[in-house]
């Protein structure tokens, strides 16, 4: 199963930590700690796995991915396949994109809850639940639909969300 | 998508969003967080917020949250959230609490009413959301109030919800197995699921009970193989293409659950060779989740029963791994770490490529790289992948692998050593370099192998070893900051045997032993070590006859320790002064010389006080009542059952109380809550260890268990299963048996260790492409020509390989190496397979250098028409395998894809699936562990070892798997 899916920038700071496997989540921030200190060691050019038994316990494999300033960490046991999870790193950066129209950090930070949305779309409990992004981004948008009708809250659009940023 | 949904950010978070992002330094961060926390415990207790303002406090609590501050005032709030009509606050609580709250959160219960209901909403978004706050909130105590609606769900006509319910109900499965144990048949049901979404989720809980029994589900054998096939073909709708690969993640899954359910069941893998090599034939490696399927399909192929057509289409799939890029040189080399199981020979072909990761830049590729020559580690080849694993022990500073290599050079120091000096060497170095880091017991075995001597009754070689041991250590002892283990062993030894050969005086070895004392001035095991090997020295002195002259610095020291805080080193100084004063045959009989193997029988019952006791009965004394029949004491035993089953009996009602009755107290938040620092924290085992000199392996294991509290009863409310220890416990047993493989080990041929001087001298010269340098390393590290006479097909050039690297080697190590010279007539011995030592010995007079040339132009060219003919004989028989599978398969009715053939499939197949159930019941065990089982197979080792059976040179826990 997949232990857990973090999303860090490059200065250690955490964007998403979400532990399905609970023991993890004890001790969650001096794991992200060390963590960020392993990832910022790799070199470029590299083989995306780490050895995570000093961090995450035993039986734990780590595949980052590295986009501009983030990166993306899925931790998982061995009834995973590394290159798959690869893959899946992909796949929910993809949906994040078409989500976001060119996903940068800022749209993580401010808009975590749809980031949360779409994770769970493609993680449930700990296991693969959807590897499309299309199917993926229809669910995401059905949900966000029909919570604009339930709920009629001004939304900032990401214009000026940009702009505040900068 | 202009406007983004979800968040309906203020100028007031954005703000903090900002400020966060430009903080310099952590401080600053921390400085605003809490001034953050500080307005929203102000805020969010203020009568009427506006339910708007009260999403973004809980946005804003989970930002504090990820940030790593408290944010659990707020708790209570996301919990209120929850009861939302709103499907935007609903999913915003929902969110919160399954970020904030464990499993084991007193406020679970107030949660679960409201997912009950969730469960039950109209509205599949909600269930949606309901479902994944079971997943994350939902413990033991608490499934039986949900079980019912999540089975209910499996109905449901959303193939999303279906799909959820299900990984839900596998959830609960990992957290309490007992719970859905009734439910198992409906997993089967949802395998049959019209949607192949629902179908795929299936097999992950598929998965965990196959892990768990596999005899059980022989029987899903066919269906698994026949949807494995299916999606295969591509008759699964377009939608689950993954870059144009079929459903990569359902091969993956299946192919792990096959090789699972084929391992060692000859019949049923039988059955799964048609398919796999399909999969092997269509992959795309050109992108990277075809990779992914071949690597699976690969593993499969290691566990189930070999086919040597599967196993050359895997061989070939590594050669290309081994070429790519270092993904793929990661996931090559653990595959070839599982196929050398099965053909230990296929290691050979890759050697370069192997050598080539192994001084990778790359600290991940090279830590597999090691666990891959750890595995192939033989008694040839033991030295130069045992160097190599120290030099990188030295290199990196990871205290984590740091340990664990250790431990692995030990343990492979122990299994294979040619020779005793050099297990001697190479436990000095691990203790150098990394002495705090490994077991305690290392220490131990190695002071009882340098004790025991190795077996034989050859006294000389053992004195050998032990003046060569003493030599070493008076050599090492000068060096500063050792670790305190290598330092106990030290002194061990030198208070046993510094004097034995008579090399050195007496005072020579007290004064080293004294500065010893005093350089670690503060370390009282050391202290403590070095005491008594200075007793013992006296002792010896004594009993001798000699005259004992104490140097001044040692009668400074005794001075200070008998005045030591430490009552320990007290007593020992002492008795240290004591055992001066007496003459030598008491000495003599108090401490005889190298007796430290000697057994000391031990009076448990303590039967020669029987006489005091006697007398001191008719005196009128009382007589002893043993503490467990003391009245006015708590029977602490079953103090313990009722807890127990107190605790047994502690569960929650979750229906509606019928009437006002007592409230029974809720026990879960008395018990964690404050009990937290009485925890047993189980002490590491060295403290315990320290005061006994000779290794009693079971000492420390037996007794931390003892010593703990009794959790079995009570509910793990806290803390994570220690698996720390549970590793130590393993390395422990291992390490423990290997001894005795090692005291057996026959001394191999004193040459080997010379050559291995000049192959690690080699080592370290620089690389250019493809060096002789890395050619030798090659054939040091997988060159047994015996493996060559075992394939025929290929034998032809690589007899001339494995010659030529004999040949090539000694003008290259002319210039450097003079033992060589010496000894011109030998071929390197760490070729040598010692069971065969026939082949290498025809050194040839050809240029060796011309042939190492010609080598690497064969190398290229003889593979590649290899391959090609493989390739070419494979297809027909492939195909006539294929027709055969395929004329019995279609009876299943495979017209249409997936939707409907589902059902179909099982029940067609089922008649047969029982006939192939129960001969394979028979061939094959429930194997629980996935991996060889070390403990097992070094007790095997040993056994053969002790029928005075060379073991074949493999490890010997390489058949295992296979053979079960």
């Amino acid at each position: 199963m997949i232990k857990a899916v973090m999303v860090m920038n490059t200065q250690g700071k955490p964007r998403l930590a979400k532990f399905y496997d609970y023991e993890l989540a004890g001790f969650a921030k001096l794991r992200l700690l060390l963590l960020s200190a392993a990832l910022s060691s790799r070199a470029e050019n590299v083989s995306n796995f780490v050895e995570a038994d000093a961090i995450f316990g035993l039986d734990s494999r780590l595949v980052y991915k590295h986009y501009a300033t983030l990166y993306f960490v899925f931790v998982f046991d061995s009834s995973e396949n590394e290159l798959a999870m690869l893959d899946l790193i992909q796949v929910f950066v993809e949906t994040l994109d078409k989500c976001f129209k060119n996903v940068c950090e800022l749209d993580i930070v401010f808009n975590y809850g749809k980031m949360q949305t779409i994770l769970d779309e493609i993680v449930f409990g700990g296991q693969v639940l959807e590897t499309s992004s299309a199917e993926v981004m229809k669910v995401v948008e059905e949900i966000s639909k029909l919570e604009a009708a339930s709920n009629a809250i001004t939304f900032v659009p990401k214009t000026v969300s940009n702009w505040r940023g900068r | 998508m202009g406007s983004q949904g979800g968040f309906g950010q203020s100028k007031e978070f954005l703000d903090l969003v900002k400020s966060i992002g430009e903080a310099r330094s952590k401080s600053e961060e921390d400085r605003i967080i809490l001034g953050e926390i500080e307005t929203l415990k102000r805020r969010i207790v203020e009568p009427d917020i506006p339910k708007r303002k009260m999403k973004e406090y809980i946005i804003r609590l989970v930002y504090v949250e990820m940030l790593g501050h408290d944010a659990s005032f707020g708790y209570i709030h996301a919990v209120k959230m929850t009861h939302d009509d709103s499907l935007l606050l609903k999913r915003t609580g929902y969110l919160a609490v399954t970020l904030f709250l464990n499993e084991d959160h007193d406020l679970i219960i107030l949660i679960v009413n409201t997912i009950q209901k969730d469960l039950r909403s109209d509205n599949y978004l909600v269930v949606c959301a309901a479902l994944n706050a079971v997943c994350r909130l939902i413990n033991e105590e608490t499934i039986p109030a949900v079980l019912p609606q999540v089975v209910e769900l499996l109905g449901h006509a959303k193939e999303a919800v279906r799909k959820k319910a299900i990984m839900a109900l596998h959830r609960f499965y990992q957290k309490s197995p007992a719970s859905v144990l009734h439910l198992i048949s409906n997993f089967r049901k949802t395998l049959c699921d019209k949607d192949p979404g629902v179908m795929g989720a299936t097999l992950c809980p598929l998965f965990d009970l196959v892990t768990v029994d596999v005899k059980s589900h022989k029987d899903l054998v066919i269906s698994f193989i026949s949807i494995l096939k299916q999606v295969a073909e591509k008759r699964l709708p377009k939608s689950y293409d993954y870059h144009q690969m079929p459903a990569p993640f359902i091969q993956i899954k299946l192919l792990k659950i096959l090789a699972l359910l084929g391992s060692g069941d000859k019949q049923a893998s039988e059955q799964m060779y048609t398919v796999l090599g399909d999969i092997f034939r269509k992959s795309d490696t050109l992108i990277n989740i075809g990779n992914a399927v071949l690597y699976e399909c690969i593993c499969c192929v290691s566990c189930i029963y070999p086919n040597p057509k599967l196993l050359d289409a895997a061989a070939d799939a590594i050669s290309k791994f081994l070429k790519s890029d270092h993904n793929l040189k990661y996931m090559g080399i653990d595959a070839l770490g599982r196929l050398i199981k099965i053909s230990p020979d296929i290691a050979e072909q890759h050697q370069l490529a192997v050598i080539d990761c192994l001084e990778d830049p790359d600290d991940t590729l090279k830590r597999k790289t090691f666990e891959l020559l750890y595995k192939m580690t033989k008694s040839s080849n033991v030295e130069v992948i045992v160097n190599r694993m120290i030099d990188y022990m030295i290199s990196i500073n990871d205290n984590h692998y740091k340990t664990e290599i250790a431990s692995r050079c030990v343990e492979l120091a122990e299994q294979f050593a040619p020779s005793n000096h050099w297990f001697i060497q190479t436990m000095n170095k691990v203790f150098e370099h990394a002495g705090d880091l490994v077991n305690i017991k290392v220490a131990h075995n190695l002071m009882r192998l340098i004790a025991e001597g190795f077996g034989e009754d050859d006294d000389n070689a053992d004195s050998q070893l032990r003046s060569s041991a003493v030599e070493s250590y008076l050599r090492i002892i000068a060096e500063p900051k050792l670790p305190s283990v290598f330092l106990q062993v030290i002194c061990w030894v030198l208070g046993e045997y510094g004097t034995a050969d008579g090399k050195y005086s007496a005072s020579y070895i007290t004064g080293k032993l004294c500065d010893v004392a005093e350089a670690y001035s503060n370390d009282e095991t050391v202290k403590a070590y070095a005491i008594t090997a200075l007793m013992k020295l006296y002792a010896y002195e004594i009993a001798a006859g000699r005259k004992v002259d104490i140097l001044p610095e040692c009668q400074s020291l005794i001075e200070e320790l008998s005045a030591s805080h430490s009552t320990d080193l007290q007593q020992r100084a002492y008795e240290l002064q004591a055992l001066i004063g007496l003459d030598a045959r008491a000495v003599e009989t108090v401490m005889p010389s190298d007796a430290s193997c000697e057994d000391i029988e031990i009076d448990k019952s303590l039967s020669f006080l029987n006489h005091y006791v006697q007398e001191s009965v008719e005196k009128g004394a009382q007589p002893y009542i043993p503490e467990s029949e003391r009245t006015g004491m708590l029977n602490t035993s079953s103090f313990r059952n009722e807890d127990h089953h107190e605790a047994s009996m502690h569960g929650l009602r979750f229906e509606a109380y019928d009437l006002p009755k007592p409230v029974v107290p809720s026990k879960s938040p008395v018990t964690y809550t404050p009990s937290t620092e009485l925890v047993p924290v189980p002490e590491p085992s060295y403290s315990r260890e320290v005061h006994t000199s000779t290794a009693v392996p079971s000492i420390s294991s037996s007794g931390s268990t003892e010593l703990k509290l009794r959790l079995d009863g009570v509910q793990k409310k806290w803390g994570r299963p220690n698996y720390s220890s549970g590793s130590t416990s393993t390395s422990e047993s291992s390490s423990q048996k290997t001894v005795n493989g090692v005291a057996q080990t026959e001394i191999v041929s004193t040459s080997t260790s010379r050559a291995q001087a000049t192959s690690s001298f080699d080592l370290k010269k620089p690389q250019v492409e493809i060096s002789p340098e890395k050619q030798r390393l090659a054939a040091s590290l997988f060159g047994g020509p015996s493996k060559t006479d075992k394939r025929p097909t290929s034998s032809s050039h690589k007899v001339v390989k494995s010659s030529s690297h004999t040949t090539e080697r000694p003008p290259a190590a002319k210039p450097v190496d003079a033992s060589e010279k010496s000894t011109p007539v030998q071929p390197p011995p760490d070729l040598l397979d010692l069971g065969e030592p026939t082949v290498t010995s025809s050194a040839p007079l050809i240029d060796p250098f011309k042939q190492l040339e010609g080598l690497l132009d064969q190398g290229e060219n003889v593979s590649v028409p290899n391959h090609g003919a493989v390739n070419a004989t494979k297809p027909p028989e492939m195909m006539s395998l294929y027709a055969e599978i395929a004329a019995s398969g279609q009876s299943g009715g495979v017209v249409n894809p997936i939707p409907t053939n589902g059902d179909d499939l099982l029940s067609g197949l089922s008649g047969g699936s029982i006939k192939t159930a129960a001969p394979g019941g028979a061939a094959g065990s429930p194997s629980l562990s996935k991996g060889p089982s070390l403990k097992d197979s070094l007790e095997k080792d040993a056994l053969v070892r002790q029928m005075g059976v060379t073991p074949t040179s493999q490890n010997p826990n390489l058949f295992k798997d296979l053979l079960g």
